[in-house]
């Protein structure tokens, strides 16, 4: 009998609590979590601002890594994990999980390579690229909301179907289509200087005001954010719960399908070898950005602020010439405390 | 087996002895004072009942004795000598085991292993399946009920059997006092029966129980003596033999009406909710009632009557069976929750943390969650609107907060309530149903609540109130029905009522008599 299944006493004793320190610290209470919510946004930018500093101490590495040609670099290199961060903070603030995302970005970056190879004009392969993804995220949500399956799991098995997918599309080569709009996405034109940045950076910060605006301020992104947080709720309240997940997850699709175009952009081939583990690195840029895997909260800003700090870590630390496993360590660490600081932040809320 | 470990153990067994005695037991949680100076005695061997209506401090009593609280003050006995439970763990080796109104059991395991699970005999930390098989089989034998699978997984059986298998091993370390928590809550009629043969058996062997059961009939058929405890207190104990049922009732009910519930003048018009023979999976299983506008319709019952699924099949959340439910002029009887707030329904959740509010959100969005038009254009919200017609709402109802920003998890309970409850006022909605609504909240929060609810009545609201709290139900409703096992006896109006016929029909005397 480990468990006591009497739930009143227990229950009533916390409630009691609650109207006791109701009425002596309530004050000080809501000052306090004023505080904390700030900490919220703010963590996420002051880890960008401590691991930018920490690169400073290094006196060889100031002069070349505090230059416009590095940040347009930085800021080139986090294109892709960005744009497939906003889909995934949709899903994760929406309770959920994609893990599909890495492939989907190899396959759809296949796709398009493999479209324009046919002729197709690129502004049409754009657009079919991202109905791609966006296909496959209706399957994921579809899948998972009308089979009543766990998510991790259903995407984890897209995962696979993708990855496979694209191989076989590409007949398990790189798919190399001739010169053409598309490729322009990703180039910089003048390496050295920090303007103009590429078509993609744009499209990045294009996307990510739109989606802070969706989750800020639409119905649907309210009901997102209810849906991560408490389900059963959602349903009490009349949310269709259902249609709202399949259509996060077909967003989510979609922001990888753009992301796929990226990909392909910046290697100018579809290679369905690309972006093993990249879903990983987005679900980890999501969760330095504040977002927690249980659903309902998250943001965009600290979404973007936790691929960008990534993005840093991994320029700063190759140009200090650290072998890879250093950074790969670095990464993990950065990523644990994160989530350290947001289990800590959250604690002293709950008191 | 029982026994003789018993008399092994060198445990006295002489009858003059109580096994157990509670004595002026008393526990607050803060400025709640729960028990105030309990006194209970069991004889070896006797099966006793403790009766009190929800919150009169059953469980918090059981709840010490089984070493999950400890006491502020008072003693206990088992077999004459001083007991103080230090943890679960001392209280069930000390020979009291508890057996829990939901059962506690690993789905997943077999028989053998649920019994034995955490009293596996072992050897070098391998499990001796022989010795465990062995122990398993001689506990069911005890209860006279091998017909139980040994290697079957539990979740293949059905709830008596799986209730054997946790009395099973409740026998396994060989209890002194065997306390059972609403066993047959979930029980049909047959199993209740079986079960009673294994509670005669228990006896026979020497184990004093202490039987937990709000349905009073059944306590007299099985126990022989009773404690009733009111508002905290043990107010009468003796022998059921001697006593009626009456005398019990009045034992638990006997307390003045508080002038807490405010009459608020409101007339009743024409029907908005009326279910006619509803039906659900499990239950309800027949509720026939008509709701006007301006009413306050409570429904009284015990816990498990199916009070919260009548309320939830009305508002789509659980599934409808049969039957017929009409929200104004439209028959819609299978619909959703969606549905139903469209048509000016709202269901205020029994379980305000677990499903009523969104704990990690701000009060705004609690607040207008189910109706975000007043502020939103195709598709985009106001939020500075959002945030002022929220205000407005914090005033109107009183809620204590920083703001509307605030998260609603950082409130208290009965402030929360209020934001709960404000959520249906912004719905506009004209059918509140209000499961439970003051549960787990202060007085003077309970006192707003019947207040509002009085106003939204004069406003033409029509609700629906059940409750587990006669005073509230009987101060507070004009009409009032009566639950009992999945079917809503009888409906009059609240003046033809009182606690006492209340309770008689929530027991179901009426209808086993």
């Amino acid at each position: 009998m480990s468990r006591t299944s009497l739930p009143l006493p227990s229950d009533r004793k916390k409630i009691i609590r609650q109207n006791t320190g109701d009425v002596t610290d309530k004050h000080s209470r809501t000052r306090r979590s004023v505080l904390w919510r700030w900490a919220n946004t703010l963590g996420p930018l002051f880890g960008l601002a401590l691991v930018t500093g920490l690169f400073a101490l290094s006196e060889e590495l100031r002069p070349i890594f505090f230059t416009g040609g590095n940040a347009k670099l930085i800021l080139t290199q986090t294109v892709i994990v960005a744009i497939g961060a906003l889909g995934m903070t949709l899903v994760i603030v929406g309770g959920g999980i994609d893990l599909s995302a890495g492939s989907v970005v190899a396959l759809t970056s296949v796709v398009a390579a493999s479209l324009l190879v046919q002729s197709v004009p690129p502004v049409l392969v754009f657009f079919l690229t991202v109905l791609t993804g966006a296909l496959i995220g209706l399957i994921n949500g579809s899948v998972i909301t009308l089979l009543r399956m766990m998510p991790f799991i259903v995407t984890l098995g897209m995962m696979g179907i993708a990855r496979g997918s694209a191989k076989w599309l590409g007949n398990n080569q790189t798919v190399n289509p001739e010169a053409n709009g598309l490729n322009r996405i990703m180039e910089p034109e003048n390496p050295l200087e920090l303007f103009p940045l590429p078509t993609g950076v744009w499209i990045a910060v294009f996307l990510a005001i739109v989606t802070m605006m969706v989750m800020r301020h639409t119905v649907f992104g309210r009901y997102v954010f209810a849906i991560g947080s408490n389900e059963d709720t959602a349903r009490l309240c009349g949310i269709p719960v259902q249609r709202q997940k399949i259509l996060i997850y077909t967003l989510a699709g979609m922001f990888f399908g753009i992301a796929g175009v990226m990909q392909y952009s910046r290697l100018t081939q579809g290679d369905p070898t690309v972006a093993i583990g990249l879903e990983l690195e987005i679900i980890a840029a999501v969760v330095i950005g504040g977002a927690s895997l249980n659903g309902g909260s998250g943001s965009i800003m600290g979404t973007m602020i936790g691929a960008l700090i990534m993005a840093v870590l991994k320029s700063g630390s190759s140009q200090m010439n650290w072998p890879t496993y250093m950074q790969e360590i670095i990464i993990g660490v950065v990523i644990i405390l994160a989530v350290a600081l947001d289990r800590f932040r959250q604690s002293k809320m709950d008191r | 087996m029982v026994l003789s470990s018993l008399s092994d153990s060198g445990v006295a067994t002489d009858p003059s002895v109580p096994r157990l005695r509670m004595a002026r037991v008393a526990k607050s949680f803060g400025a709640t004072q729960a028990l105030r100076g309990v006194t209970l005695e069991v004889a070896p061997g006797e099966v006793h009942t403790l009766i009190g209506e929800n919150g009169a401090g059953k469980s918090t009593l059981m709840k010490i004795l089984s070493g999950a609280y400890r006491a502020d003050e008072g003693t206990i006995e088992l077999d004459g000598e001083p007991f103080v439970p230090r943890g679960p763990l001392h209280a069930r080796d000390s020979g009291i085991a508890m057996i829990y109104q939901e059962l506690n059991l690993v789905p997943d395991l077999t028989v053998e292993e649920n019994i034995m699970l955490g009293e596996e005999p072992r050897r070098w930390g391998v499990i001796q399946i022989q010795k465990l098989r062995s122990r398993a089989r001689a506990a069911l034998d005890q209860l006279e009920h091998a017909e139980v699978g040994l290697s079957t997984p539990v979740y293949q059986l059905g709830i008596a059997e799986q209730q054997l298998v946790e009395i099973a091993r409740a026998l396994i370390r060989q209890p002194r006092v065997l306390i059972m928590d609403e066993p047959t809550s979930s029980l049909t009629q047959v199993d209740v029966e079986r079960l009673f043969l294994v509670i005669e058996r228990l006896k026979a062997q020497g184990v004093s129980v202490i039987y937990i059961s709000h349905f009073l009939e059944e306590c007299q058929r099985v126990c022989d003596r009773y404690t009733v405890l009111r508002d905290g207190a043990s107010v009468g104990s003796g022998e059921l033999a001697s006593a009626s049922l009456d005398q019990i009732i009045r034992l638990m009910v006997g307390r003045e009406m508080k002038a807490i519930y405010p009459r608020i003048e409101h007339a009743l018009g024409e029907p908005v909710l009326s279910c006619r023979d509803l039906r659900g999976r499990n239950k309800p299983k027949s509720v026939s009632l008509t709701l006007r506008r301006g009413e306050i319709y409570g429904i009284a019952g015990l816990v498990g009557a199916g009070r919260t699924e009548t309320l939830r099949t009305c508002f789509g959340l659980d599934a409808v069976r049969g039957g017929v439910i009409e929200v104004g002029q439209e028959v819609r009887t299978r619909t959703t929750p969606r549905e139903r707030l469209r048509q000016g329904v709202g269901l205020l959740s029994e379980n305000r943390k677990e499903e009523g509010l969104l704990l990690n959100q701000s009060i705004a969005d609690n607040l207008t969650l189910t109706r975000f038009e007043p502020f939103s254009r195709g598709g985009f919200i106001s939020r500075s609107r959002q945030v002022a017609v929220t205000q407005e709402w914090i005033e109107k109802l009183g809620v204590r907060t920083a703001g509307p920003g605030q998260l609603i998890g950082e409130l208290s309970g009965g402030n929360q309530q209020k934001v709960a409850i404000g959520r249906l006022l912004h719905h506009d909605a004209s059918v509140l149903l209000f499961d439970e609504p003051t549960r787990g909240i202060d007085v003077g929060s309970k006192a707003q609540v019947y207040r509002l609810i009085g106003e939204l009545a004069a406003e033409g609201k029509a609700i629906l109130f059940v409750s587990s709290y006669l005073p509230e139900l009987l101060g507070v409703c004009d009409t009032i029905g009566v639950m009992c096992r999945g079917v809503l006896q009888e409906a009059r109006p609240v003046s033809e009522w009182n606690e006492p016929d209340i309770l008689a029909v929530a027991v179901g005397q009426e209808e086993n008599h």
